[in-house]
């Protein structure tokens, strides 16, 4: 390969990159920004905060939706898979598929935050992955479902699957709402929000999968060996119930194998946003 | 061990390897299986313990329920007598429970098609509350908790390291070893299945009026019903009266209002034995089946095709006659009592 084109351009991105640096105001020091070696492998880490609106997130406290709905939440989580690291020159960086899956859990502290190995050293600004289990990992027998993807194991597969219509859960959120009118079958006003649907096996049906790219703007993650970088992904839960739809709870308590499931995906797309990046490698 | 000096006793000819007797066979009439064989392939070991989770009660929350419980081998691996099955607490399920037999051909499982590999067919059982009511994570440990334990009593594990070569138990383990049990559920010996492959011999050789029921049913049901496996494997509405509202059939799995009440057409061998029929077990014997497609059906949206210009299928007696007759040609006495599936 050409490798005096190779080294005129990264040592121009490396100068250009440290150049850059010097303006940021984020830099705590103003140490030069270590050149990029693609055959050097390095991590990247990726955290999920849930939040509402500007404020954290917290099981079980009070929020208000749109609809003027008071509710809490008691369980939230999801599959987040099948992720891309894009970086500045344009190169991709595809997470191999097998390690590639992750079921992020309000309740787990250390499930939000995603550790990606042996990713080359590079500037990546913009991150792609699924909301949810791809369709092909959807049909496979279940020697190919392990880690988070196990259906016979608590915590993992086993509370994001559908067993009779065989199909994984990719996003679930379960509370309360003093909104719902307490019935019978429903003596606490509680809500369901199973949402999955891979497509179909060999009928074609709703599909419920949902792949965004994050970009970082300007920011980029600069993964190097010795150095981490953490990117900070928000996702506003209030925008599961109003991302595109504004969704009332009373309305639909539940929602799990049935095509209004679409509007609910269709809104938490919208909740993930890029916030900022820590290039320093630990917090 | 007792189950394996069982199991060697049943060989009744002078067969010096048994493992080799023991491989999944595809009959001669019968198409290439749907099974991926080679991603679990069936051995003794994984079939005798396949065959002691088939019929334990672990899988269940108390203890109460086994497969066999709602799949008994006599009645063709279904609940005999019972129009919907039911499981623990005496709860009723929304459905009649259909046979295990011929499992490796088939695509989809269940009446509505929701699972599409056999190997987690078996979570959906054990994990509905009005079946096993039980979850798959506690199984996996109630077995794994078995260790150590001795006869009567079965030590799980060690059955796992004899079958797939370590004590782990993992949810991949224990579902192909369910498979293969139930992958060695073939029936293909009936006398019908000897008619085809020209095995006729006096005593299995079919009568006139079975030869007669065997044209009509050609002429009349195999559109569906289609032979060798006698189902296309499709959905479709039959044209039952609405009974359970809520059980939409294959709509409950895809949502699409096209597939609203269609069933899974299911396989006929062995229907003399797998008494009540349709998905909920409305009708008690083959003469009111016969007797719904000459004179039951009813028109609605989804209606299959091939019965909505006459709204019925023209018999009269003495074709009905033949056609069970026919049917009965199905019943594989050698499968119904098979000593290896047997629970004792």
């Amino acid at each position: 390969m050409n490798t005096k084109f190779n080294f005129s351009k990264i040592a121009f991105l490396a100068f250009f990159i440290a150049f850059s640096t010097a303006l940021s105001s984020c830099k705590k020091d103003s140490e030069t920004e270590p050149e990029i070696d693609p055959n050097k492998k390095g991590m990247l880490e990726i955290k999920f905060d849930n939040i509402v609106g500007q404020d954290d997130f917290t099981l079980g406290k009070d929020y208000q939706n749109a609809a003027g709905e008071t509710f809490k939440v008691d369980l939230l989580q999801y599959y987040i898979s099948n992720i891309i690291l894009k970086s500045e020159n344009g190169s991709e960086y595809i997470v191999p598929q097998e390690e590639s899956y992750f079921l992020i859990k309000e309740h787990d502290e250390n499930s939000r935050n995603i550790q990606i190995p042996n990713v080359p050293e590079g500037n990546y600004n913009e991150l792609i992955f699924t909301i949810g289990v791809d369709s092909l990992r959807n049909t496979m027998p279940p020697a190919q479902r392990t880690g988070v993807l196990d259906v016979g194991v608590e915590g993992a597969g086993k509370e994001m699957y559908w067993s009779w219509n065989s199909g994984y859960i990719f996003f679930k959120m379960e509370g309360t709402s003093t909104a719902i009118e307490p019935t019978d079958t429903n003596p606490n006003g509680k809500f369901r929000y199973h949402i999955g649907g891979f497509g179909g096996y060999d009928t074609p049906m709703f599909n419920n999968i949902r792949t965004i790219s994050i970009s970082l703007g300007r920011d980029a993650a600069k993964t190097r060996e010795e150095a981490m970088p953490s990117v900070h992904i928000v996702v506003d839960i209030l925008k599961v119930l109003e991302g595109t739809t504004q969704i009332s709870l009373s309305e639909y308590p539940t929602v799990m194998v049935n095509p209004f499931s679409l509007k609910v995906s269709e809104n938490y797309m919208k909740a993930f946003e890029y916030h900022h990046v820590h290039n320093e490698g630990h917090e | 061990m007792a189950f394996a000096i069982l199991f060697f006793s049943c060989q009744t000819d002078n067969d010096t390897n048994p493992k080799e007797k023991f491989a999944f066979k595809t009959p001669s009439n019968f198409p290439k299986p749907t099974y991926n064989l080679q991603e679990n392939p069936i051995t003794l070991e994984g079939f005798e313990l396949g065959k002691k989770l088939f019929y334990t009660g672990i899988l269940s929350r108390d203890g109460t329920v086994s497969c066999g419980s709602c799949h008994a081998q006599t009645s063709g691996f279904t609940q005999h007598g019972h129009d919907l099955s039911h499981g623990i607490d005496d709860k009723l399920t929304m459905r009649n429970s259909l046979p295990i037999q011929n499992l490796a051909w088939a695509k989809n499982f269940f009446w509505d098609g929701g699972v599409f590999h056999l190997d987690l067919f078996a979570i959906s059982p054990i994990e509905a509350e009005n079946e096993m009511g039980e979850t798959l994570p506690n199984v996996l440990q109630k077995l794994r908790n078995t260790e150590g334990f001795e006869s009567p009593k079965t030590d799980y594990p060690l059955l796992f390291e004899k079958a797939f070569g370590t004590k782990e138990i993992t949810t991949d383990r224990f579902l192909k070893a369910l498979s293969q049990f139930q992958l060695m559920c073939i029936s293909a010996n009936s006398r019908y299945d000897k008619h085809v492959r020209n095995e006729n011999t006096n005593e299995n050789k079919l009568t006139t009026q079975e030869l007669k029921g065997l044209e009509l049913f050609e002429q009349n049901c195999s559109n569906c019903h289609s032979t060798t496996l006698f189902t296309d494997q499709s959905y479709r509405n039959n044209g039952l009266k609405i009974g359970n509202p809520n059980d939409t059939g294959r709509h409950r799995i895809t949502q699409n209002e096209e597939d609203k009440f269609k069933f899974k057409v299911p396989s006929l061998r062995n229907v003399e034995v797998t008494r009540p029929y349709m998905h909920d077990g409305r009708f008690r014997n083959l003469e009111a089946v016969l007797d719904h497609y000459t004179d039951g059906i009813q028109d609605s949206e989804t209606l299959d095709e091939s019965l909505k210009s006459t709204l019925k299928i023209e018999l009269n007696q003495e074709e009905k006659e033949a056609i069970i007759a026919f049917l009965k040609t199905l019943t594989d006495e050698e499968f119904l009592s098979n000593p290896i599936l047997s629970e004792f």
